[in-house]
């Protein structure tokens, strides 16, 4: 490809605003945000390169850098881009500078430490969507791991210990496992072929019998399900979501729920179909009733964060139902709705976090009438919030569809139960902006609270404007999807129609490596 | 360039764009000059449309023009697309011309409210969502616009969501009418994965060929449509939103909750008719459903006391009327009434917000009575609308009923019981209506008298449109009279290119003499009603009272609306929280954290106990030392 290593330069940008701000003296919190701010900006706009000089005709890898890191285990800087993973990269730099603009006022003590803090994760998510080396994810996801640990457990809230080390142990269980899973394929793969490699395209030419398919799956599975998350595995999320600081919240909705899904898309399915089709009773069975779920149990949370983070499991479940409609529609509609709930999701948590900041509360019961007190801000929240419901014309509603649509195709069961979504989504969406922003206001604190400042607005106005562009023009982002997803498809189909049997001599399985 | 058709939608577009983002700085003229110019400009263009169609031959009366390419995957693609044919023509004449006078109507109505530019930002929304929908040339597009209208409808039930029973009323309209547009995508799936495609003519050019007549995929298909239609159009099961809708402001009532919005429905089985006419079962459901709602919400309409819940329960079964319609098979009739209903009922409606105004806000008809003589010109329209709306013969309602009722008797699809509840139902609108005129217009005036001393005539910008949309009450039905009344039926004419027929159903053949019984029965049971109605509250207003008394529970079943509402509340509402509740509280809470800190503790419990082991003392380790030896010896050996 082109000369310029500009996945490289895009993901480890960061860093350079870590050794800057090292030299910033910690009690000047201005300056710090201010840098932080502007390195996420920088990083935002180089990556915009990525979206330019994307090449939407092919299926390949693009912008691959490769570099041998330890040779002799088959180690190696490995890096590249295709149209599942295009976007997630975007998204991630898209957010940053949000984030830090949102953790403007809230985030008050130790800014350094959680300025830098930031800045690693976000070299690491961005790692994550692009390593095409399976030790290389390993290292990037890991990454993102501790700085959230940080993010949620000091500035975090009353219960952040708990919320934060709940997060750690759930979410290090998960990996522990696929670190094991990833270490068997290595062996398992070099001892087949010959070559011992972390290489995930090399590895993807490379198919287990069942029985082995199995186990790897179900390893890479369990640690994806924790991180998307997938009911039952969901109860870390609400804990996470309402002790993380706002920015906390945004990362943790907006990305890293994401590394879940595109983990199940990337490697748990695309390493081994055989055992990914296995699953899809169990794994469509969880979605379905991780959407209900979700929709239900949101409904009835008296604390407004909380109702947003169930939320997300009836969301996510939809994007896993979408990715496991194994045709294109629902495919893309899955990769979709993972932009969309970053997106909406995201914007959620800001305004949630607005609030909270007037009023230290979040409790759904200590608001009421507000859009008399701060219309703007309720302009905001209810296209936020219609968004999230999939309003048509926004963008929620182009992921649905297409993931209703898939799954139809794949059985019209699976679309009926799920699309009961769109009334339960309703409900408690509008339920709760009924209590929060109508009626009479029964609270004296709630009469004096200030309108969205212009920061806050320009925090917002970015957010609102993708929602109408990616709800108008979806044609814009999905026909950067289609080869990829094609190619994906196409490629789990070939596999599975392969003798898994005969791919292996019989000694050699018995014979061990 | 773009025809000129992209910019009827557009207008409105741009006017809630403009009075949305900028209306709070603008005067209150500017704001309305704003709304009202661009739903004029719409309005003058689709009448442009028509008079452009009509040019054409009959069969060449259909103009599309694709925007863009919204969205493509796979297979699956679909446009930004208009499509003008006789059935969206006459649509976007309702839709625009209705709209234009009940914009003007705001004028006056609305003139006191402070935030009057959001006012009419929605109600532009309004007019665009609703153009949207009659104007795709797609299902997908029909299905925006449909949760467009929703969204508007939702925002303008809430209007004044300071009182909570306003912002209820509009959650509960927008969570209702996402259970119906829940059965309308799956239809749209159902016909993506059928034929391929959502673009209505090559669905319906393919339906005619791939589905045999009254097969299971036709039928499925238009049941899931229809599952859509029950609740954008108030039908039973799904009707409950619409008499709380009238929290909204009264012109919104007009243009949304009567004239317009909940007619979509109809229109969406006149779209399809030939999906619909494959499948005879479902025009079975269509029209069971429309008679039944129309009698159950005549019934719930005798003995309301609030001016607009009356006008509600009547537009449930007057669109129940257009149901029957649509159900038989008779799309040009079911069409015919909307548009005849569009001008009565709005009328009715604004009539009721004048009377409304000039009360105070008083909306109980038994504080009102007497009014004739204070708001004259209110009343004389509000009597011409009752007229049109009672099926007086000669005026708008009289000649879309009575199709109604005739092709419900003499369609293929038809059956006399349903021309039965058809007819006792026209009896019983015409009970309510005199009831409400009677009581409202004339006997004793029973405000207190402070609000009689401020009733007052509306202003003209509400009284205009009072008088405009009568004389459509008066003369709308003319372009449709029958040829058994001599005359040539243009509307049915003008509309008969949109209607495929479907080969294997034989027309009947009837004489006009039954045509002219049955008319003069419908019209005699009108009468009944209209006596009874005079009995009951001008000549001898004590007997309503006796009568209550000794039917007390019939009389408390049909006030309460047959507590449908409250069965509702107790088996959905309370049944999804409760469920949400026990989930939570019992799963999440207990089971899953109760495993995981679970295992928290047990992790806990066992590095206590093995921490002892620790003791630091280098005998003690010694001793493990020699004891691990032996064990492993012994394994070994033995």
């Amino acid at each position: 490809m082109q000369g310029l290593p500009i996945l490289s330069i895009v993901t480890f940008f960061p860093l350079i605003g870590v050794v800057l701000l090292f030299m910033i003296d910690k009690e000047n919190d201005r300056l710090l945000k201010g840098l932080t701010f502007v390195v996420t900006v920088i990083d935002f706009l180089i990556s915009l390169y990525v979206l330019f000089y994307f090449d939407p005709t092919t299926p390949n890898m693009q912008f691959t850098e490769y570099h041998v890191w330890l040779d002799r285990l088959g180690i190696s800087y490995f890096v590249g881009i295709d149209g599942i993973s295009l976007f997630l990269f975007l998204l991630t730099t898209f957010l940053m500078p949000i984030c830090i603009i949102c953790s403007w006022n809230y985030i008050q003590k130790n800014v350094k430490e959680f300025v830098i803090f930031m800045l690693i994760l976000e070299v690491g998510m961005l790692g994550a969507f692009i390593a095409l080396d399976l030790f290389l994810f390993y290292v990037f996801w890991e990454l993102m791991l501790i700085p959230m640990y940080f993010i949620i457990g000091v500035w975090g809230g009353q219960r952040r210990i708990y919320a934060a080390v709940k997060f750690v142990l759930y979410t290090l269980f998960g990996s522990v496992l696929m670190l094991v899973a990833i270490l068997a394929f290595y062996f398992y793969a070099g001892a087949k072929t010959g070559e011992y490699t972390f290489n995930l395209l090399k590895l993807y030419e490379v198919v287990p019998p069942m029985e082995i398919q199995i186990w790897l799956f179900a390893a890479f599975a369990l640690s994806f399900a924790i991180k998307v998350p997938m009911f039952p595995l969901h109860t870390w999320l609400p804990d996470a979501h309402v002790e993380a600081p706002t920015p906390g919240s945004v990362i943790l909705a907006g990305v890293l729920l994401k590394m879940g899904t595109y983990g199940f898309i990337r490697f748990a399915m695309g390493l081994f179909p055989h055992a990914a089709q296995a699953s899809i009773p169990l794994i469509v069975t969880l979605s379905l009733i991780g959407i209900i779920y979700g929709a239900l149990v949101a409904m009835m949370q008296p604390d407004v964060k909380k109702l947003v983070a169930y939320s997300s499991v009836s969301h996510l479940g939809a994007v896993m139902l979408g990715l496991y409609s194994l045709n294109i529609q629902g495919v893309e509609g899955g990769i979709y709705q993972m932009l969309n709930h970053g997106l909406s999701t995201g914007g959620l948590f800001i305004m949630i976090g607005i609030l909270y900041e007037r009023r230290h509360t979040r409790l759904i019961a200590d608001f009421g009438g507000l859009t008399k007190v701060i219309p703007v801000f309720a302009a905001f929240f209810m296209v936020v919030t219609l968004s999230s419901v999939g309003l048509p014309g926004l963008n929620g509603f182009i992921g649905e569809f297409l993931i209703f649509l898939g799954a139809f195709k794949a059985n019209p069961a699976w679309a009926a139960i799920a699309a009961t979504s769109v009334i339960l989504s309703a409900a408690y969406m509008l339920w709760m902006f009924q209590r929060v922003m109508f009626g009479p206001i029964t609270k004296e604190e709630n009469k004096k609270i200030k309108d969205l400042s212009v920061r806050e607005i320009s925090l917002m106005v970015p957010i609102v404007l993708l929602f109408f562009v990616m709800g108008l023009f979806p044609n814009y982002f999905l026909n950067r999807m289609h080869v990829s997803v094609d190619a994906f498809l196409a490629k789990y189909k070939s596999k599975l129609t392969m003798n898994i049997e005969k791919t292996i001599p019989e000694h050699k399985l018995n014979g061990g490596n | 360039m773009f025809r000129y058709i992209v910019f009827i939608p557009l207008f409105p577009a741009i006017g809630a764009f403009l009075n949305g983002v900028f209306g709070h700085r603008f005067t209150k003229n500017a704001v309305h000059t704003i709304a009202i110019t661009a739903i004029g400009l719409s309005f003058l263009f689709s009448l442009y449309a028509f008079f452009q169609l009509i040019g054409l031959p009959s069969h060449e009366r259909v103009i599309e023009e694709v925007v863009y390419s919204w969205i493509g995957t796979g297979n699956f693609s679909v446009n930004v697309a208009f499509l003008l044919d006789p059935l969206s023509s006459i649509m976007l004449l309702v839709v625009t011309g209705v709209g234009f006078l009940i914009h003007i109507y705001s004028v006056g109505y609305m003139h006191h409210d402070k935030a009057y530019w959001r006012f009419f930002t929605y109600l532009n929304l309004f007019v665009f969502a609703m153009l949207l929908l009659v104007m795709g040339n797609n299902f997908l597009m029909m299905f925006v616009g449909w949760e467009g209208v929703g969204l508007c409808s939702y925002l303008l039930i809430g209007f004044w969501y300071e009182d909570n029973n306003n912002a209820n009323a509009g959650k509960k309209a927008f969570v209702v009418n996402r259970v119906g547009d829940f059965g309308f995508i799956l239809g749209i799936f159902l016909i993506f994965t059928t034929f391929g495609t959502i673009t209505y003519r090559e669905v319906f050019d393919k339906a005619t060929m791939m589905l045999p007549y009254g097969g299971t995929l036709a039928t499925a298909i238009t049941l899931l449509l229809f599952v859509g239609a029950t609740g954008k159009s108030a039908q039973i099961p799904l009707y409950v939103w619409l008499p709380d809708a009238m929290a909204g402001p009264t012109p919104v009532s007009a243009l949304i909750h009567a004239a317009t919005m909940v007619t979509a429905g109809v229109y969406m089985i006149a779209r399809c008719n030939v999906l619909y006419s494959l499948a005879p079962f479902s025009l079975g459901v269509v029209a069971t459903v429309g008679a039944v709602t129309a009698l159950f919400a005549a019934t719930m309409g005798l003995l309301q006391r609030d001016i607009k819940k009356v006008l509600a329960y009547s537009t449930i079964s007057q669109l129940g009327y257009m149901f029957l319609g649509v159900g038989v098979a008779a799309y040009s009739a079911g069409v015919f009434h909307l548009m005849t209903h569009a001008f009565f009922k709005a009328l009715l409606f604004l009539g009721a917000g004048s009377v409304i105004h000039a009360m105070g806000g008083e909306q109980d008809i038994m504080k009102m009575g007497g009014l004739r003589r204070h708001i004259p010109r209110t009343f004389l329209t509000f009597f011409i609308g009752t007229l049109a709306i009672a099926g007086t013969p000669g005026l708008a309602g009289f000649f879309s009923k009575d199709e109604i009722l005739w092709q419900a008797f003499s369609s293929p699809h038809g059956h006399p019981v349903l021309w039965l509840i058809g007819a006792v139902a026209a009896g019983m609108t015409s009970f309510y209506m005199f009831r409400l005129t009677f009581l409202t217009f004339f006997g004793t005036e029973r405000m207190d008298e402070h609000t009689k001393h401020h009733i007052h005539e509306s202003p003209n910008s509400m009284v205009i449109p009072l008088m405009i949309l009568a004389i459509l009450s008066i003369v709308g039905g003319y372009v449709g009279v029958p040829e058994a009344l001599g005359g040539s039926n243009h509307f049915h004419h003008f509309f008969e290119p949109v209607i495929r027929h479907i080969g294997e159903v034989k027309e009947g053949h009837f004489s006009h003499a039954l045509e002219y019984g049955l008319m003069a029965t419908s019209v005699g049971i009108a009468v009944i009603g209209f006596l009874i109605s005079y009995t009951f509250y001008i000549k001898n207003p004590q007997l309503p009272e006796k009568l209550k008394n000794s039917m007390a529970g019939l009389y408390k079943l049909i006030f309460n609306k047959y507590y449908v509402d409250e069965i509702y509340e107790f088996v959905f509402v309370k049944g999804c929280k409760g469920l949400g509740t026990l989930l939570w509280q019992k799963f999440d809470v207990l089971v899953v954290d109760g495993i995981v800190n679970g295992a928290g503790t047990v992790v806990e419990f066992f590095g206590k106990t093995i921490r002892r082991l620790q003791t630091g003392y280098v005998q003690n380790y010694a001793v493990g030392i020699l004891l691990g030896i032996v064990i492993i010896l012994g394994i070994f050996i033995f």
